[in-house]
């Protein structure tokens, strides 16, 4: 079977963004930009169901800027055997994603579609629920665990209160919470083995679907700053301080 | 036209945050329907009819609703919600499960997690782990928003709605439930408690998470852990406090063995009183935190246990 895993380009986890000060959004200027994390668990987990033998073939597909080119290569270093770039310079909403991918599903008609639950710049959390709707899939969204046979699969997935299982018919969207895997590290040889395996490039018009949003952003503030408070010197100050100045036990 | 508020609840009882979710239904403004879809779940509707706000609570009582998969919640809410301007649930891990399908089905966009509500159209919502904050404007026609209940101040549970059963039952056919695994837990709900303790990759071992949980039962509180703690193993992955674990504003949040990366900083900084335990000055908890102890939390957190 086919596996379709979709990756986002975003900026990297470590880096401490900021506001413009226009209030029009953030600073992403000379800002290191890395594939979205939950996306590196979502391509470990294809490639693992290829070497399972259950994937005979895993295509990764981003949508965004050119630049996401290095975002597929680096899935396709990791394992991924082609990929599609459906260039934009938009920044699209969820729904638009989701209709993109729907279409990219049609066309290459997986089984399984693995994605990040949420992507750590917009943290929607919503692709992956909005794609399997679109696609009359079923979701196991937040996977921690995985296991295909007979044409199912069997999904753990992270709750509230613990862990659920579920039992879902393919084809199937699936969304990979942090625990389903730890990805590997691309080693040098298949990074430059990745450099000739094929990609393709598209754009949200050849798939007919249309990106307008309903839902504009009017500005984007810095959060209030908390100040730093005091440094207290012992557990007896820290108990005073709680009970008499605090209050809160 | 009204609000479709969508019940968190575990059948017998509702949680905590659905009573949040009807503050922020308060706050856009309307006639507020609760929706109840579970099975057997009679006690939950119950529970939700006293909901300050609420007129109406829709009850889908069937064994297809049993463990809200998302498949059969959203397919329900999809015919329902056409009737509504605003349909609202907790980002809760249900919520956040079935929410933008339903959005998806009705073919409008999803506001996710919001903190605010400015007006019926206009809310404020976090991105980036916290580190800005987007004010969003929605021209769709009915808006799918799942609300931060931590933002929110609950509703008394002074009402009196009505209850009605809804007849309708879709079952999706694609899903079904195998096994739960709960935690059974005598301590407070994580994003409910007044009090959280943390504890970090510095605690070391599950064995000595247990001055932690010490900690947190003197002060009736909840435990909470970093993703470094849950990654190796000292506490269960439910415990996690952070960008994509449990977001949590209690009274007073205690951080012990935490160095403070933004990813845990993004679940608990709205907390009113945060202390760090931490032997390293220079970690950046201590950024954040009102009261800063600079000790090994092998000695400070059982000392504050016995002198609280
Ligand atoms: C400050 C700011 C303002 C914005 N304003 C607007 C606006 O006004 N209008 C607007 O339309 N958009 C806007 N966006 C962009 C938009 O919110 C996101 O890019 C979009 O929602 C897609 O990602 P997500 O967060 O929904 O994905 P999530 O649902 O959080 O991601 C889950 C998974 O979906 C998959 N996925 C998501 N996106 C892609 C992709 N591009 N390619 C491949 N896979 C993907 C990945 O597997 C990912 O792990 C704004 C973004 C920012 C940061
Ligand atoms: C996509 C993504 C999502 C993430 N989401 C989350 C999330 O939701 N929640 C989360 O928490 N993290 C999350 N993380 C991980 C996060 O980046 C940090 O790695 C993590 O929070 C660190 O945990 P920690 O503070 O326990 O460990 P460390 O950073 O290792 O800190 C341990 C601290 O303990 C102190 N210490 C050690 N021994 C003692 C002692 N005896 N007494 C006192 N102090 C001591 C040390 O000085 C140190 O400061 C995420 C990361 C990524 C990439």
């Amino acid at each position: 079977m086919k596996v379709l895993v979709a990756v986002k380009r975003v900026v990297d986890y470590n880096v401490k963004v900021r506001v413009k000060a226009d209030q029009s959004g953030v600073d992403l200027t000379n800002v290191k930009m890395s594939m979205n994390p939950f996306c590196e668990i979502a391509v470990e987990e294809a490639v693992r169901l290829k070497e399972k033998g259950v994937a005979t073939e895993v295509v990764a597909v981003s949508i965004g800027p050119k630049n996401a080119q290095e975002q597929l290569r680096t899935a396709m270093a990791l394992g991924a055997d082609r990929g599609i770039l459906v260039e934009t310079d938009e920044q699209l909403s969820s729904l638009a994603v989701a209709k993109i991918l729907a279409k990219v599903a049609e066309e290459e008609q997986p089984q399984i579609i693995l994605m990040g639950k949420q992507s750590i710049d917009t943290d929607n959390n919503q692709t992956t629920q909005m794609l399997a709707a679109l696609a009359g899939f079923s979701q196991g969204a937040f996977a921690a665990g995985l296991v295909v046979e007979d044409g199912k699969a069997t999904v753990e997935r992270e709750i509230d209160g613990g862990m659920q299982t579920i039992n879902i018919n393919l084809p199937a969207v699936i969304s990979a919470d942090l625990r389903l895997n730890e990805p590997r590290y691309a080693k040098l040889p298949d990074i430059m083995k990745a450099k000739k395996k094929p990609m393709d490039t598209k754009t949200p018009a050849d798939y007919g679907v249309d990106t307008a949003s309903k839902v504009k952003t009017l500005k984007v503030e810095p959060p209030a700053e908390r100040s730093a408070g005091i440094k207290v010197g012992s557990v007896e100050e820290l108990v005073d301080k709680l009970k008499n100045e605090a209050k809160v036990v | 036209m009204g609000i479709l508020v969508i019940a968190d609840h575990h059948n017998s009882d509702l949680t905590p945050v659905t009573a949040n979710v009807v503050a922020a239904a308060k706050a856009i403004g309307g006639d507020i329907h609760l929706l109840v879809a579970g099975a057997d779940c009679q006690a939950a509707a119950e529970a939700g009819a006293k909901l300050e706000g609420v007129s109406k609570v829709l009850v889908a009582d069937n064994a297809v609703y049993a463990n809200q998969l998302a498949e059969n919640t959203a397919a329900l809410v999809a015919t329902l919600g056409k009737n509504y301007t605003h349909i609202l649930t907790g980002a809760t891990g249900n919520g956040k499960n079935f929410m933008p399908r339903i959005a998806a089905l009705l073919d409008v966009e999803q506001i996710s997690e919001i903190i605010s509500v400015e007006s019926a159209d206009t809310f404020k919502r976090p991105i980036y782990a916290g580190n800005a904050i987007a004010t969003v404007q929605s021209e769709d026609a009915i808006k799918v928003i799942t609300v931060r209940g931590t933002s929110f101040d609950a509703v008394a549970a002074t009402g009196s709605a009505s209850i009605e059963a809804i007849a309708e039952v879709t079952d999706a056919g694609l899903s079904s439930f195998v096994s739960e695994e709960l935690a059974a837990s005598d301590r407070p709900e994580l994003t409910a408690a007044k009090v959280v303790v943390s504890g970090g990759r510095g605690v070391g071992s599950a064995e000595k998470f247990d001055i932690i949980y010490k900690l947190a039962d003197k002060l009736g509180g909840a435990v909470g852990a970093t993703r470094a703690a849950v990654d190796a193993g000292y506490v269960p992955n439910d415990l996690q406090v952070g960008q994509t674990g449990k977001i949590v504003a209690p009274e007073l949040y205690i951080a012990a063995g935490i160095s403070g990366a933004i990813q845990h900083l993004a679940g608990m900084k709205d907390s009113k009183v945060i202390v760090a335990i931490n032997k390293d000055e220079e970690a950046p908890i201590f950024q954040v935190a009102d009261y800063g102890l600079v000790a090994d939390l092998f000695d400070a957190v059982p000392a504050l246990e016995q002198q609280l």
